[in-house]
């Protein structure tokens, strides 16, 4: 049964944003684990849009959201205001943090342990 | 006091500003940052002209919306969502004030809120609240924003790419703070402040 907290990872490159979630889904089958990569027109960057996007294929409500740089940090602040769904922003090295919490939910660990384990990995 | 034809100029000349300088901001972003500043902006532009181009007869608030929705959809670089909070929080207030230095003080507030850089740190910032400040006091010139400009090449930058540089970063101009003072030309040549 799907999670009912699903994973959303946002990068500036197509290709990364693609392949995070390969990693992940290795140990979280049934975390919901969306993404958003690159400009709308598939170049280096980030589209607010995009993440939206994500943010609605995510078969959960509760998002937990990973970034690669601090633009993307922006967009995703953009993109949780004009969201229905409850969306926590992490500034946590990416692929570890997302790799540490969606291990965690996969596990059901409460959401406080999950923050409990990413705090040392805050890097930004 | 703004109005949505004052806008509606400030673009274009914003636009065209942004063309004439498409490969010296680029130029200024290579140094310390990802090179890509003009390229970026310039998409963002060419999206607000198409965007505008639709419109017919919009209200002011509904200029300054579209403006925002078109640089957060098409800048891509840090600049996007910056200069699009600041449009959207001139769109959310610009029912209440109409006045330049209002308007301007709560775009202000809102790209320090969304990028998390204050006075100091070597970003558009540096641009912006020197005009602030000049708005409040009727005195905003185009000299003043060049200076506050130019200002920026002896700081060292603590946000954004060009802080992974540290000191190093210094003696170059902040690209963000040269597309600002664009920016602010522009209003000035739209007839903002008169």
């Amino acid at each position: 049964m799907t999670k009912k907290i699903g994973i959303v990872i946002v990068s500036h490159v197509p290709e990364v944003a693609m392949g995070i979630p390969k990693l992940l889904e290795q140990v979280a089958a049934d975390v919901s684990i969306t993404s958003a990569g690159g400009t709308d027109d598939n170049e280096i960057g980030t589209s607010a849009g995009k993440i939206m996007d994500a943010f609605e294929r995510n078969k959960a409500q509760k998002l937990l959201a990973f970034y690669d740089l601090g633009s993307a940090k922006m967009n995703l602040e953009l993109a949780v205001e004009m969201s229905d769904k409850k969306v926590n922003i992490y500034d946590v090295a990416l692929v570890e943090g997302a790799y540490t919490a969606a291990t965690l939910l996969e596990a059901d660990v409460t959401l406080e342990d999950v923050e409990e384990q990413l705090a040392p990995l805050k890097i930004k | 006091m703004i109005t949505a034809e004052i806008v509606d100029k400030w673009m274009k000349l914003f636009y065209s500003k942004i063309s004439e300088q498409k490969a010296y901001l680029s130029e200024l972003d290579t140094p310390i940052g990802d090179g890509d500043h003009g390229n970026n902006m310039m998409r963002g532009m060419q999206g607000v002209e198409d965007s505008l181009d639709k419109l017919s007869n919009p209200d002011l608030k509904t200029i300054l919306k579209t403006v925002a929705m078109a640089l957060i959809s098409k800048v891509g670089g840090a600049a996007g969502p910056l200069y699009g909070t600041a449009f959207l929080e001139m769109a959310k207030n610009c029912e209440k004030t109409q006045a330049p230095a209002e308007l301007f003080k709560l775009a202000l507030e809102g790209i320090k809120k969304r990028g998390g850089a204050t006075t100091g740190d070597k970003t558009m910032i540096d641009v912006w609240a020197p005009a602030v400040a000049a708005l409040e006091t009727d005195s905003l010139s185009v000299e003043k924003i060049e200076a506050a400009a130019a200002g920026t090449k002896d700081l060292v930058a603590k946000k954004g790419r060009a802080s992974y540089l540290g000191e190093r970063s210094v003696g170059h101009l902040d690209p963000g703070a040269v597309s600002s003072q664009y920016l602010f030309e522009s209003f000035i040549e739209a007839g903002g402040i008169e």
